[in-house]
């Protein structure tokens, strides 16, 4: 019950908080230089102010701030965020169509790096002199300090065109045919470099973290407990250590979904990843503004929802935190 | 007399510190019968814990071992023992209850499954076999509504009640001995008195001897038929319980009962100023040196104290004292 | 009444300056000593640098792709014959500039609002965190793409930008560190002996918390370069304005061709962001009381 409770006050304030990111994709709208008036009037070739007012009128652009603001929040409630006229197409459609090539990537760069920052930490915890441990503190390093999109790029020029084991660009080859495992394959061999790239950074931090903690944990009581209880050493470190150092490491991964993505627009950029962050990249050279926004606005709520996820996974690994709140 | 259950024979335990190697256990010797009740008792620093990690197998990785000495458990020798073979008499033959409950429990696994979890290592129970018998446990260590509260969480249950799960854990698979670690020293004075009578009856019903680690001289009293006195990792005395009470032959343990009020006037109803003892315990790295590392806090300090280490005195029923002047007390 | 009796004074041992004791800390911490000194020669190279090598970045000076050493061009040229060197050399200002400039607009901001929340609690406190967790939302560098596709990509619009999308964690460590300082004694005292908030907030706390905002901040300033980095690789840079990023950014459709003009200036970033994290983490040892003791 409490529990149930405390997820819908999350699911509220989520609510509230894509408000609050409607308002400032509006306000910032307002303020920039140029409307969509200039916008088609451009797109037409020029056109002179009778007819930019006309526009103005049709698009309710000569009503007074709040107003303007009302109307875009309840386009918004129905799924309209207004229309792209450089892809002659509404800006919902053309982010639904990019969303899940995104998804997939971030969703798989944060699941491996989490799950392999796991086991690396938890290894290198129990052998600090370690090969591991040596590993995780120079990922660390590099990982901090190594532009994303420079990675990317060696990786690129490693693994695909000195050594063509991975494709160069895109996220699946159109020549290809056949069935499901196929296009399964095809997309999976595609997908390597980038989820490496963008993958690396948060594994330095994640396999960081998961030793540290790691280690306080395993010179905790309760864990002397379960080796006084007789247990063997696989269930001291994988039953009861483990568990226990999940809960800072995958409350960091919340944290960084916003960072992720924000990864992801460059890694998009440099394997030409038919994502939102290529999306972004070719709608802002373009000064589509309302794709722009609309893509903030997505990003916003697949950082939301990711914020979600993670609170409910804690939930499964720390019995703490329902209750608590 | 046949072999006894326990018989700890020359340990030495050796940590390794950052200037050196320190004996934290120096030449210590024991026996420890079945169904008998020992005590181990001395200020913080003195390596009572130690000794308890040793039989245990549990010293600290790469900083503690066992230099030299025998451990004999019911005739096997632990201090060459397998560690698959010291895993399987953890938890089941010899176990071991600690000083901090609120931490000793794991915090993200019910304490049902944190009893289960022996059972089904030790005795090879079934998971639901392992379940039922976590709630009869849970209900021999008296919490009330043992049947609901079996499936709480650590962090919602009181100090008290986390060490009486720790017990719970600790006499599962009825062990032959019980190591408790100043079992009552993070609890309140009400709830250590409760925590005393559980260990008392549950020894009388089950047998288990027990090894009882305190600073407490009334635990002392309260539990133990003979006790031990540690000092700076040595034996400074031991023997029976109430013969020592009545005529310590070390000045250390003469300064630790005086520092007691009531163990004094309920055993012969004269009451004695009460005193405590100048100093502390010396550091790590003067463990070991060949003299009374007693010495520099006792009042009857000779030559011959600070020049070579005391051999044991013997007395009358197994009393006796590493002290030059113990004939003299 | 009588005087009383004059107490000879005795000679104490001067206490040595925190700094003094800090300094020690980190000259022994040999990697973080080989970053600053190495982190000091990039930026001599960015104030002299242009003085020294003043080859126009933007000048195409010989054939395109001669490769590093070849034809006398240290670093070799770029797809349209410019001299990398020069790029490099040039490009160091901006990065460190934009990266210094928005760090420095960051902290601001984030001291600002973690001071506030943590000092005044209550409703101050919620407002204040609901926005940095409204910021921390927003995936910074897109928001950044947006601000400066909306309001054009002049040097300060870029700074402004990223300053204004990096300031969360500061703010949260300010404001811990405000939450745990101002319950101990001496805050207590000068409240009791009747300090204003003003003095309190910045003459007593602030201070005190400073270690771990002085770590965060030179750490800000790598990811700042880094962000730069990422701004000026999409083109998002003034074009009149040569940086390190951008000269990445617009030479990746040629890494067949030339891979040194992409990899070379990424070595530029990634040791500078290096050396200045490596710096960071000495600092962080230096100014960390617990660790000092150890």
């Amino acid at each position: 019950m409490a529990t149930l409770q405390s997820l819908l006050t999350r699911i509220v304030y989520a609510v509230i908080l894509l408000v609050a990111v409607l308002v400032l994709n509006f306000s910032m709208m307002h303020l920039a230089p140029g409307d969509v008036a200039d916008t088609i009037s451009q797109s037409m070739g020029g056109a002179d102010q009778e007819i930019l007012d006309q526009i103005r009128a049709d698009y309710g652009l000569d009503q007074p701030f709040l107003v303007q603001l009302g109307s875009y929040m309840g386009k918004v409630l129905r799924f309209d965020l207004g229309y792209s006229f450089f892809y002659n197409t509404p800006v919902t459609q053309l982010i639904l169509q990019r969303l899940p090539a995104t998804l997939l990537l971030v969703f798989t760069a944060q699941i491996l790096a989490l799950f392999i920052g796991v086991i690396l930490g938890v290894i290198s915890a129990r052998k600090p002199n370690g090969i591991a441990s040596h590993f995780v503190t120079i990922l660390a390093l590099f990982g901090y300090s190594a532009p994303v999109f420079w990675t990317g790029i060696l990786l690129l020029i490693g693994f695909s065109l000195n050594i063509q084991l991975f494709p160069v660009a895109g996220m699946r080859d159109v020549t290809i045919e056949g069935g499901f495992w196929v296009h399964f394959v095809d997309i999976a061999r595609h997908l390597v470099l980038p989820v490496v790239t963008l993958g690396s950074i948060f594994l330095a931090l994640y396999s960081r973290l998961a030793r540290a903690t790691m280690m306080e944990v395993l010179g905790s009581d309760y864990v002397r407990t379960a080796k006084a209880k007789g247990l063997s050493e696989r269930e001291v470190v994988y039953k009861h250590a483990l568990k226990n150092s999940l809960s800072p490491v995958i409350t960091l991964a919340g944290l960084q979904f916003s960072a992720v993505i924000s990864g992801a627009v460059l890694v998009e950029a440099v394997f030409s990843w038919p994502g939102l962050g290529t999306l972004a990249f070719q709608s802002i050279i373009a000064r589509d503004t309302p794709t722009i926004l609309g893509i903030l606005f997505f990003s916003a709520l697949v950082v939301i929802i990711g914020n979600l996820l993670t609170d409910i996974a804690l939930r499964f690994v720390d019995p703490r935190v329902g209750g608590k709140r | 007399m046949s072999e006894p259950l326990l018989k700890v024979q020359n340990l030495r335990i050796e940590l390794s510190l950052r200037d050196g190697i320190a004996p934290v256990i120096d030449d210590l010797s024991f026996e420890l019968g079945a169904g008998e009740s020992i005590s181990f008792v001395g200020e913080s620093g003195c390596g009572k814990s130690m000794t308890a990690l040793g039989i245990m197998g549990l010293l600290p990785e790469k900083v503690g071992r066992i230099a030299s000495g025998t451990i004999t458990f019911d005739g096997e020798e632990l201090t060459t023992v397998t560690q698959k073979r010291l895993r399987a008499i953890r938890g089941n033959e010899i176990s071991m209850i600690f000083q901090e409950p609120m931490t000793s429990l794991n915090p993200v696994y019910t304490v049902g499954e944190q009893i289960a979890e022996v059972l089904r290592a030790h005795q090879g129970l079934s998971k639901s076999a392992a379940w039922n018998c976590a709630i009869e446990l849970l209900d021999a260590v008296r919490i009330p509504n043992a049947r609901r509260r079996v499936s709480d969480y650590p962090f919602q249950m009181s100090g008290g009640q986390r060490q009486r799960v720790m017990i719970a854990i600790a006499l599962a698979c009825e062990p032959k001995i019980l190591i408790a670690d100043e079992p009552t020293t993070a609890l309140d004075v009400t709830v250590q008195a409760e925590i005393f009578d559980l260990l008392n009856e549950l020894k009388r019903q089950t047998g288990t001897a027990i090894i009882m680690i305190t600073h407490d001289m009334g635990a002392v009293a309260e539990m133990a038929e003979r006790m031990i006195v540690m000092y700076a990792g040595r034996n400074a005395e031991q023997g029976p319980v109430e013969q020592i009470i009545d005529h310590p032959r070390h000045p250390y343990t003469k300064g630790l009962i005086s520092c007691v009020p009531h163990i004094m006037a309920t055993l012969n109803d004269e009451r004695y100023e009460l005193t405590e003892i100048a100093g502390i315990v010396p550091p790590l790295r003067e463990f070991g040196q060949d003299r009374c590392l007693f010495a520099s806090r006792c009042n009857m300090v000779s030559q011959k104290c600070l020049d070579k280490r005391p051999p044991e005195a013997i007395f009358g029923d197994g009393q006796r004292a590493a002290c030059w002047h113990a004939g003299a007390i | 009444m009588s005087t009383p009796p004059i107490i000879p004074m005795q000679e104490t041992p001067k206490a040595r300056h925190p700094m003094a004791e800090a300094w020690e800390m980190f000259r022994g911490n040999h990697a973080a000593m080989v970053a600053l000194v190495v982190l000091t020669l990039i930026i001599i190279t960015a104030i002299i640098g242009p003085y020294i090598y003043p080859t126009d970045p933007f000048d195409m000076v010989w054939a395109p792709f001669s490769p590093p050493g070849v034809d006398g061009f240290l670093l070799g040229t770029d797809y349209l014959g410019r001299d990398l060197m020069a790029a490099l050399i040039h490009g160091a200002r901006v990065s460190i500039v934009i990266g210094v400039a928005a760090a420095f607009m960051s902290v601001f901001i984030g001291v600002t609002v973690g001071a506030l929340a943590g000092f005044y609690r209550g409703w101050v406190e919620e407002l204040l965190m609901r926005i940095t967790e409204f910021f921390q939302v927003l995936p910074t560098l897109l928001f950044a793409m947006v601000i400066v596709a909306l309001f054009g990509a002049s040097l300060p619009m870029i700074t402004f930008a990223i300053g204004v999308v990096s300031w969360t964690a500061v703010a949260r460590i300010t404001r811990s560190e405000f939450l745990r300082i101002r319950e101990l004694e001496y805050v207590t005292a000068s409240r009791a002996s009747g300090a204003k908030n003003g003095k309190l907030m910045f003459q007593i706390i602030l201070p005190n918390a400073l270690p771990p905002i002085i770590v965060q901040a030179a750490l800000m300033v790598g990811s700042a370069i880094l962000f730069e980095a990422g701004l000026s690789f999409l083109g998002l840079t003034d074009p009149n304005v040569v940086s390190w990023g951008q000269v990445i950014g617009s030479n990746r459709q040629y890494i067949l061709d030339a891979s040194y003009t992409v990899t070379i200036p990424g070595i530029a970033i990634f040791v500078t962001v290096l050396a200045i994290s490596l710096v960071g983490d000495g600092l962080n040892d230096a100014l960390n009381p617990k660790l000092r003791q150890r």
